[in-house]
């Protein structure tokens, strides 16, 4: 990426903004993650030829056409990989993808994991609203079971996905959660997997005003929030509710994570935040803290490591053949190996 | 046959003997081999060493490996067999050979599977020691047919090859079981001396081949000596063959397959357009070895991305070409299903992408290892919507080279995606490549915009070239370039959301005419009609140049008039096109599917077209194909004859009324509709 020299201008937040009318639902939440993003992207100091916005298809995918960068409307459920092959031979770019709870964990589930596998350089924002908006309401893969919508009129039959628990099951090395209200939460997200080299996948809880209205209220309801949010910081025993009551502690016997009044287990007994943590199965269990009642909701970074990156892999191997045997030769390999002379005048190789 | 279109000479030259030393020394013109095994004995290791001996040895060749889809099918069954055909002469040939001269049969199961394919009076080598037991009952053998009289008609040789082969490695200190394995290559070895082959290459190869197990390197040279000297002093083999190198236009050679040829085409491709090569693909049957090529060629800045799926594997490339490079991605027909979708997006974002199809049998799974060229109306229609994308095919296996060339050309000159069809028969068939020089390649370069394009300083993403009616190409990093693509209809110009009537229809009909406009830049149409007199034009597309091409010598040699036209663009068909098929009286078109470009012809052109349509996953035989036409051209003579003085298009007129009313003996199309 490049850096924006001394001289140059600064950005401001509506230099990423586009000519475009913005075409979503009043009331939607899309607007106020649109509005975190573009105010979060002059803080990366990156120029903004040098920035691709790559969505799939769904409300959240028209995201690209409001910002002012180079940008890619794609199909549904394939914007990983469209993004892979962009950021595997353009590592110098900064790629984002914008996808939603149905194009990136139903039709386009195999390219998530993939991409989350591979590690590429991307930052991957899933906006989940529990719904499909765009074809009108159907419920999703990550609606609750038994969501009553306009293709399950009797309720839904199955499980749906915790996101960051697939994320994480797909070996990927960083690992958020925010919500479009809490402007503070996303912009803290974003910053921090702007320093992540590699994928960075952050699961936006997303407000659906017409199709889903309500889906994350026990989030924002100030007579429930506290108690149901756990806010994750990296160096501090991880407490949440009233006055910090509660936190999560690890069952000796089985590793398990769960919540405990702090009263009853005393303060040393709640584990202490740690995105670096290695081994998944920490992030996982703060992952499965929450149930789709959202009872106990971490937000914050679960897990942020290192881990070679899919693009800078592939350049390096590149630079390797080119050091290793020299700039590639046309006519040498054409000629192979085994070659003879008809006529005379012609030379063999 | 050899790459570069060269005219071939038919200079059949007479038999004559000539005698050596040791043992006399036939001169013959052409021969046709073929290697039959099991699939685990290594005749296509077998096929490829004696493939390179003719090559370096200058005789033209031409190669056809015929192998099941199962890895390992159980040992000496039917369906496990192997074979690899080569056919080689001392002048240009087009095919692999319609039928075996000498067939080499290393178990019962090969001998059962392919005699019916080898003429009354050829030879047969047979291994004598896999010639009992259970291998015979295995395949339906209720005596042994090297002992029964019941191969009386051929020339049969039978030779223990196995025991000779362990006879020879006794002192090697190997195992029954690994030295049993050298077989083939005392077989390979019986072949060089019986063709009179240079042997010092596959000696090389063996020890490098096998460098890290040198004793396994040396039982194969062993066995591979063996085998010649055991030609050279039995009995057995009275004579042996010699072929002179074949007359070829003077330059370097190699002998290369459609698959190595095409992925140096795009290697070459990528270094005269002066873009980085990004290769998106999922391992599929016949297409894997251009991955498997295209990966070792990091040095010359080629990404080769193994995608999760077919889908990935295109939109990675679609990805990569979004950002500046050359994007391809290849596949079989079963992926270009799925890529459907994605390529529909290349042609509303107007990238160049290059699919390469190497087709292969289906619908479905099919046959995997079979050739076919069925997927030419997917290639054209299979996406939603009005989503014209332009198609090239190679012709040969050396053609493969200039086809992707070609379809490159094609891509980044009018932005957009472009199939390249290639099939199973030229990715793993093999002939002698005149090879280019780089520096005579053309430039493809086609430079990316850096400067906004609109009238107020704003970039115009679909503001389109006058001539070829192609965007601009702005990729990320050109300042003040920022803009943004995707499948939604965009208006034309500024590339924004746009779904206003008139602006959709514009735009379907632009992007249809910007492929049309393709066919303005093409080369006139050349047709092969020697005398100018043919009355009959036979036009294929494809790998089927070869028979085809064949089979109209075989027809001038007998004083027949042929024309010949073979098309390498397939959308848009060439702009003279038209009028060339109404000079004939009649067009057949010989297709490996149920015809597939004679439906796009008729449509084209209403000319009615003769179909000949076969799909047995093989190559056309000359002979058949000689035939064929030959029936149509004494059809269309006689026409003439029987009707007095009418002129020709009032037979045409009659001809296509006659054929509307019942099928034509020779149009399987119409049979099998």
């Amino acid at each position: 990426m490049t850096e924006i020299e001394i001289g140059m201008p600064t950005l401001k937040p509506k230099d990423f903004k586009t000519d475009q009318e913005v075409r979503w639902c009043p009331g939607c939440g899309d607007y106020i993650i649109l509005n975190t993003v573009q105010s979060f992207l002059p803080e990366m100091k990156i120029r903004r030829e040098d920035i691709v916005f790559v969505s799939g298809i769904g409300c959240s995918s028209r995201f690209p056409y409001y910002v002012n960068t180079y940008g890619l409307h794609s199909i549904h459920g394939r914007a990983p990989a469209i993004a892979t092959g962009l950021a595997a031979s353009r590592p110098e770019l900064s790629v984002w993808v914008v996808t939603g709870d149905g194009d990136a964990l139903s039709i386009g589930g195999n390219h998530l994991i993939h991409a989350l596998r591979r590690n590429v350089n991307l930052t991957i924002l899933l906006f989940n609203n529990r719904i499909y908006g765009l074809t009108k309401g159907q419920y999703s893969p990550t609606s609750e079971l038994g969501k009553v919508t306009k293709s399950t009129p009797m309720g839904s039959l199955d499980a749906p996905f915790n996101p960051l628990s697939l994320a994480i099951g797909a070996e990927a090395t960083f690992v958020a959660r925010a919500m479009d209200s809490d402007r503070a939460g996303l912009l803290s997200v974003l910053r921090a997997a702007h320093e992540h080299k590699g994928a960075a996948f952050i699961e936006i809880y997303q407000n659906c005003n017409i199709y889903n209205d309500g889906a994350f209220e026990v989030l924002k309801d100030p007579g429930t929030r506290d108690e149901a949010i756990i806010p994750l910081v990296t160096g501090q025993p991880i407490r949440f509710g009233k006055d910090g009551h509660r936190g999560v502690v690890r069952d000796p016997n089985t590793g398990v994570l769960g919540v405990a009044e702090v009263s009853e287990v005393g303060n040393d007994a709640i584990v202490v935040h740690d995105p670096s943590t290695e081994d998944p199965s920490y992030a996982f269990g703060l992952s499965r803290l929450s149930g789709s009642d959202l009872g106990h909701t971490p937000f914050g970074v679960f897990r942020s490591v290192q881990r070679p990156t899919y693009d800078g892999q592939m350049s390096a191997q590149l630079d390797e053949a080119v050091a290793k045997s020299g700039a590639g030769d046309l006519d040498q390999l054409l000629h192979g190996s085994d070659t003879w002379v008809v006529g005379a005048g012609a030379d063999a190789s | 046959m050899w790459g570069h279109g060269y005219p071939y000479s038919s200079t059949y030259t007479a038999v004559e003997v000539a005698t050596l030393v040791t043992k006399p020394v036939l001169h013959i013109d052409r021969v046709v081999i073929r290697l039959a095994g099991d699939s685990g004995d290594g005749m296509q290791l077998t096929g490829d060493r004696f493939t390179a001996e003719t090559a370096s040895f200058g005789n033209d060749l031409s190669t056809l490996p015929n192998f099941p889809a199962e890895i390992r099918a159980p040992a000496g069954t039917l369906p496990g067999v192997s074979s690899f055909q080569l056919h080689f002469a001392d002048h240009d040939i087009m095919t692999p050979g319609d039928a075996p001269d000498v067939l080499v049969a290393m178990n019962p199961a090969a001998l059962r599977a392919n005699l019916g394919d080898l003429p009354r009076g050829k030879t047969i080598i047979a291994n004598a020691d896999e010639f009992a037991g259970r291998s015979l009952t295995k395949v339906g053998y209720t005596a042994n047919p090297l002992e029964d009289d019941s191969l009386a008609d051929y020339q049969l040789i039978s030779v223990p090859l196995t025991s000779l082969t362990l006879e020879a490695l006794k002192d090697s200190g190997l195992g029954k079981k690994d030295a049993e394995r050298a077989k083939n290559m005392f077989a390979l070895g019986l072949l060089s001396w019986m063709y009179n082959r240079p042997t010092e290459g596959t000696i090389a190869f063996l020890k490098k081949r096998f460098a890290g197990k040198p004793e396994i390197a040396e039982s194969n040279v062993t066995a591979f000596r063996a085998g010649y000297n055991y030609g050279d002093t039995t009995e057995a083999f009275a004579v042996s063959y010699e072929i002179k190198p074949a007359e070829m236009p003077p330059g370097v050679y190699r002998n290369i397959n459609g698959n190595l040829a095409l992925a140096y085409g795009l290697v070459a491709a990528a270094k005269c357009s002066g873009l980085p090569l990004f290769l998106g693909a999922y391992p599929i049957t016949p297409a894997s070895d251009i991955l498997h090529e295209l990966s070792k060629h990091k040095a010359f800045g080629v990404r080769t991305f193994q995608a999760e799926d077919e889908i990935a594997g295109v939109g990675a490339a679609l990805g990569a070409s979004f950002g500046g490079a050359l994007g391809v991605t290849t596949t079989s027909g079963p992926g270009v299903a799925l890529k459907g979708e994605t390529i529909g997006l290349a042609v509303s974002m107007e990238l160049p992408l290059v699919i390469v199809d190497v087709q292969r049998g289906g619908p479905s799974t099919g046959l995997p290892t079979k050739t076919e060229q069925a997927d030419l109306l997917m290639a054209m229609f299979g996406r939603n919507g009005e989503s014209p994308v332009p198609i090239v095919a190679p012709r040969s296996p050396s053609d493969c080279f200039d086809a992707a060339l070609e379809a490159v050309r094609i891509a980044t000159t009018f932005m957009t995606p472009v199939f390249l069809l290639s099939d199973g028969y030229l990715a793993n068939g093999s002939e002698p490549w005149l090879l280019p020089n780089s520096a005579d390649l053309s430039d493809l370069r086609r430079p990316f915009v850096t400067e906004p394009n609109g009238p107020d300083g704003e970039f115009l993403p679909y503001q389109r070239d006058q001539a070829t009616l192609a965007r601009p190409w702005a990729v990320p990093g050109t300042t003040g370039l920022q803009h943004r693509l995707g499948g939604l209809e965009k208006s034309d110009g500024a590339g924004e959301i746009n779904y206003e009537p008139a602006n959709h229809d514009y735009m379907v009909r632009t992007r249809q005419a910007k492929v049309d406009r393709i066919a303005d830049g093409l080369p006139p149409t050349e047709v092969d009609d020697p005398t100018g007199a043919a009355r009959v034009l036979v036009l294929g597309w494809g790998s089927t140049y070869g028979p085809i091409g064949a089979a109209c010598r075989r027809l001038r040699v007998d004083g027949l008039e042929i024309a010949q036209l073979h098309l390498r663009h397939l959308n848009p068909f060439p702009s003279d096109l038209g009028p060339v098929l109404k000079r004939y009286e009649r067009v057949v078109v010989p297709e490996m599917n149920l015809g597939q470009l004679a439906l796009l012809l008729r449509a084209e052109y209403l000319v009615d077209i003769v179909g000949y349509n076969q799909v047995r996953g093989l190559p056309f035989r000359a002979a058949e194909l000689a035939d064929v036409l030959h029936g149509v051209i004494t059809e269309v003579t006689n026409a003439t004859e029987g009707s007095g003085e009418a002129t020709a298009s009032e037979h045409r007129r009659e001809e296509r009324a006659r054929s509307g009313a019942s099928a034509e003996p020779t149009d399987m199309t119409e049979v099998l509709r």
